[in-house]
């Protein structure tokens, strides 16, 4: 395993390839994002933007795909679960509908927020809203599982 | 008439090299959101992966912002309609375990069932409410 390159710079500098990727293509703008799902006034770039990533991410992945452990850690964490349950549609469907509101998803929220207020507080809701899932009983009701018993 | 760009197909390309990145380095996917939650309610040796590459697209936003950069924009909807949205997006993406880039990108790619499923979901979702907002606002 390599040690020369630190973690967290390698995750940085991923991170600033994933944020040049989102400005150069037009994700950062929540016009271009919503001239997508709005069919009404279609625009293919987010189409395309899709197809680009998908496309680098397939063929790589095959390639790395075999390999027993990643570069400067021991193990993969790849999802393991594969059923189609009801959380999984019902939290896209939700999600989905909070992104055609508004147009911004939360990678390109957090390239945004340093830029403008509104963005900002669409993230600060966000985290709220990731919050009530994790941290209160609506996340374990959403997901249909029966509440502690309060009595 | 509008030209025909290639940048959306060099961003996304960069996109995917980012997620490949992540992937080979560290072992995990470059599912925004989920990295997002894990930075916020989970503390192990993988924090610093988490808080490196969501500072990565942070630092991205405050050079571009500093440069003056025309490409990042505010949403246009009102504040109210922008705080919904955000707590939908972040109550929903856990609800879902993945945003755009964990399902509609890494899933996708890794031809996941369970993201090719929700991708076709917040598309889906996404496309009838901007399109329904659209008619009722005279368009975006």
């Amino acid at each position: 395993m390599s040690r020369s390159l630190n973690p967290t710079i390698a995750a940085l500098l991923a991170g600033v390839l994933f944020g040049a990727g989102l400005v150069l293509s037009g994700m950062t703008d929540p016009a271009v994002v919503l001239g997508f799902l709005d069919v009404g006034a279609w625009r293919p770039d987010l189409l395309l933007v899709m197809v680009g990533a998908i496309a680098v991410h397939l063929a790589s992945y095959r390639l790395m795909r075999h390999r027993s452990s990643p570069l400067l850690r021991d193990v993969f964490h790849l999802p393991t679960a594969a059923d189609l349950d009801r959380p999984l549609v019902a939290g896209a469907v939700v999600f989905g509908v909070g992104w055609g509101l508004v147009g911004i998803c939360p990678g390109p929220g957090l390239v945004g927020m340093a830029a403008n207020g509104s963005t900002l507080l669409f993230v600060a809701a966000l985290v709220v809203g990731m919050a009530l899932h994790d941290r209160t009983w609506l996340g374990a009701w959403a997901r249909g599982r029966p509440r502690r018993a309060a009595h | 008439m509008p030209e025909i760009s290639l940048l959306p197909l060099l961003g996304g390309a960069l996109i995917g090299a980012s997620a490949s990145a992540l992937l080979l380095t560290h072992g995990r996917v470059a599912g925004v959101s989920g990295l997002l939650a894990g930075l916020l309610f989970v503390r192990d040796r993988d924090t610093r992966c988490r808080a490196g590459f969501l500072g990565g697209l942070v630092l991205v936003g405050v050079v571009a912002a500093l440069a003056g950069s025309p490409a990042i924009s505010a949403p246009v909807a009102p504040w109210v309609i922008v705080v919904v949205a955000g707590l939908l997006v972040g109550f929903g993406t856990r609800l879902g375990n993945g945003c755009t880039s964990g399902h509609g990108v890494c899933g996708v790619a890794r031809l996941s069932r369970r993201s090719w499923v929700a991708t076709a979901a917040f598309v889906g979702s996404g496309m009838i409410t901007a399109t329904t907002a659209g008619l009722l606002g005279g368009g975006p």
